[in-house]
């Protein structure tokens, strides 16, 4: 029998919910470390095995020097490099400091700034060293984890859909909370892929996977105008944890206050 | 108490409308209808008559959608909402077979039809046109088995509208609002001065058979004429129209026409016209694999021509921008629609506008095509 193909996972800037998104797979991990050797996962387990590796998966953004420098060690040890995760893929939350300035953070925040030692901006895995596919949302969805797993195990392309919310919205069954309540919503601009949780519970889409493949921001920033959205909070919903993505970035830019 | 036959118009008293559901259940139905879920009426299972929208309405316009009270009992005073029929027929997620290795071949099973058979109540005329244009596609030529167990096995029983909703435009597209053919029922809710009654028309042996052990009694050709200026009054109070004269040769004639471009400032290409839409069909299959890869499944589930992904061949969509897909959809459903199925594929009950999270209006952007181009159109189309 081939050798299986060994796995590991990275973590980078972030809160380890992607990672932990793996461990929550429960009925199916087993198929999966069946499948892959689980080479370097330190979320699970101490017991580390060197590289190469042949899918390495990455959460997390880049913030620091150190791991500008890591995440080229980890592409170099990798044969496949997937990122997961909105820190990963636009570099999180911590992107909003990319809106601000960093120094000024430090000297509110630390006592002794001169101990941190950090980048201005946080960013993108992709931005740093080409990434075979990226797979969005904060969380990641565990059932296209398992699909991206799969995919790479057949060698096919992962069936990871960049269509909107919308479109698993309205397959779910749910009323529009744009046209049935005037709730703003982010769900036409933003990548399916959590199921249309929150408008499955009467609240606007926060934009978790990040923009969609054609989103149309201008149009719906108009008629977020039109729900009576102050300018300042359309700029907000824009810079949550898909802040750094560019669509999104230059959503909440066009957007004037604040 | 009257044997109900084919062409009978009875009454049916408000008070033994449970007995009618009843009647339906005990034949083996699930029923299905509008019942009110998440500030809007939509269709689900109706265990008994308080599972329906009694004294409720809607009001909608383009991009708005709001539920409201009526003043009085009515079961059946709204219009249409969100949800359409096509769910139970073509549902929007759905197993087709799974393969499993077995040696050195593999086997596939079939998924299973459903289940009990449906009656769908609460059918407005607009949606049997619908029905009839989605048997064409999916029934038309080689049968697709899921959606043909299920539509073999529903119950019609429509509904002649009372009142016409913001965007309602049946009339211009001739399929309502009166119900003239294809139900096994037909009701007409009578409801003025301290009457309350159902009009109903037995459409078939099916429809008879669920009326046999329910209380009517004939009805008088005042009673019809009572219907029929319901029907009159709402044919008359259409929300929206929209001049069908040559609609296939306009919408094929105009791939040019910078209202495409317009439009498509506006369109977020989200797909909620076409999920909302009773006629809209497209899906597309993917296979779910194991991850051991010793089993698999085909799923089919709804997609739209506004999905750029929809378009993808081998790696390059071949409508690229959303002028080009809302070309395509619009196009599609009101030109080539004819050459395919024979009909238009809209019906005009609205759904596209009221669901449009911005208002995009489809009898607006079909009176802005009419308008020629002021001058030549830029070579190369709408890209």
């Amino acid at each position: 029998m081939a050798r299986r193909s060994r796995l590991a996972v990275w973590k980078f800037a972030s809160c380890d919910g992607c990672q932990l998104s793996l461990l929550d797979c429960e009925d199916e991990l087993l198929a999966v470390a069946d499948a892959l050797d689980i080479a370097n996962f330190r979320e699970a387990s101490s017991a580390v095995v060197d590289g190469p590796y042949d899918l390495s998966l990455v959460e997390g953004s880049i913030t620091t020097p150190e791991d500008a420098a890591r995440i080229r060690e980890v592409r170099a040890q990798s044969r496949t490099l997937v990122t997961i995760g909105a820190c990963a893929t636009a570099g999180g939350i911590q992107a909003l400091r990319n809106f601000g300035s960093v120094e000024e953070f430090q000297r509110v925040v630390y006592a002794r700034p001169d101990f941190i030692a950090t980048l201005a901006t946080s960013t993108a895995i992709r931005d740093h060293v080409p990434v075979d596919f990226e797979l969005r949302g904060c969380p990641i969805s565990k059932a296209q984890l398992l699909e991206v797993v799969s995919a790479f195990l057949t060698k096919r392309a992962p069936n990871v859909p960049t269509e909107s919310v919308c479109v698993e919205c309205k397959r779910r069954g749910n009323v529009c909370v744009v046209v049935a309540r005037g709730t703003p919503c982010l769900g036409p601009v933003t990548q399916t892929g959590c199921g249309a949780l929150c408008p499955a519970y009467h609240r606007g889409c926060y934009g978790c996977f990040g923009p969609m493949d054609s989103p149309n921001t201008d149009s719906l920033i108009r008629n977020m105008g039109y729900l009576k959205v102050p300018p300042e909070e359309i700029r907000r919903v824009f810079r949550t944890y898909n802040a750094g993505a560019p669509a999104f970035r230059a959503a909440g830019d066009s957007v004037g206050g604040g | 108490m009257a044997v109900p036959s084919i062409g009978d118009r009875l009454l049916l008293d408000r008070r033994d409308f449970p007995t009618f559901l009843a009647s339906l259940h005990s034949a083996g139905y699930r029923i299905v209808g509008p019942t009110v879920r998440d500030g809007a009426i939509v269709y689900g299972d109706i265990a008994a008559e308080t599972d329906l929208p009694i004294g409720w309405t809607e009001r909608q316009n383009a991009g708005t959608y709001r539920l409201e009270r009526r003043g009085d009992e009515a079961l059946f005073g709204y219009v249409v909402g969100p949800h359409s029929w096509k769910k139970y027929l073509f549902p929007s997620h759905e197993r087709l077979w799974t393969a499993a290795r077995d040696g050195d071949s593999f086997t596939v099973t079939p998924e299973p039809t459903p289940e009990r058979p449906l009656a769908f109540l609460g059918v407005r005329a607009c949606e049997l046109a619908a029905l009839r244009i989605t048997d064409k596609v999916f029934m038309g030529g080689i049968p697709d088995p899921s959606y043909s167990a299920r539509r073999h096995k529903i119950l019609r029983v429509a509904v002649q509208c009372g009142q016409a909703g913001g965007t309602c435009f049946c009339v211009s597209m001739g399929t309502g609002p009166g119900v003239t053919s294809d139900y096994d029922l037909s009701l007409t809710e009578i409801l003025s001065e301290g009457r309350h009654e159902f009009l109903v028309a037995v459409g078939t042996e099916l429809g008879a058979s669920v009326l046999a052990s329910v209380p009517t009694r004939r009805a008088t050709a005042e009673d019809d004429q009572v219907a029929a200026a319901i029907v009159s009054r709402t044919a008359a109070s259409m929300g929206r129209s929209m001049d069908p004269t040559g609609l296939r040769d306009l919408l094929l004639s105009q791939p040019n026409h910078p209202r495409w471009d317009q439009v498509a400032k506006r369109c977020l290409s989200c797909t909620n016209c076409t999920m909302a839409c009773p006629t809209c069909f497209c899906h597309t299959t993917e296979e779910v694999p194991s991850l051991d890869a010793e089993k698999t499944e085909r799923w089919r589930r709804w997609d739209s021509c506004f999905n750029l992904e929809f378009t993808k061949l081998h790696t390059t969509p071949v409508r690229a921008s959303s002028s080009s897909r809302y070309r395509q959809w619009l196009t599609h459903k009101l030109g080539s629609w004819h050459d395919q199925f024979g009909s238009s594929g809209c019906v005009g009950c609205g759904r596209c506008i009221t669901w449009c999270p911005v208002a995009i209006d489809i009898t607006e952007e079909v009176a802005a095509l009419r308008v020629p181009p002021a001058s030549p159109p830029a070579e190369g189309g709408p890209r």
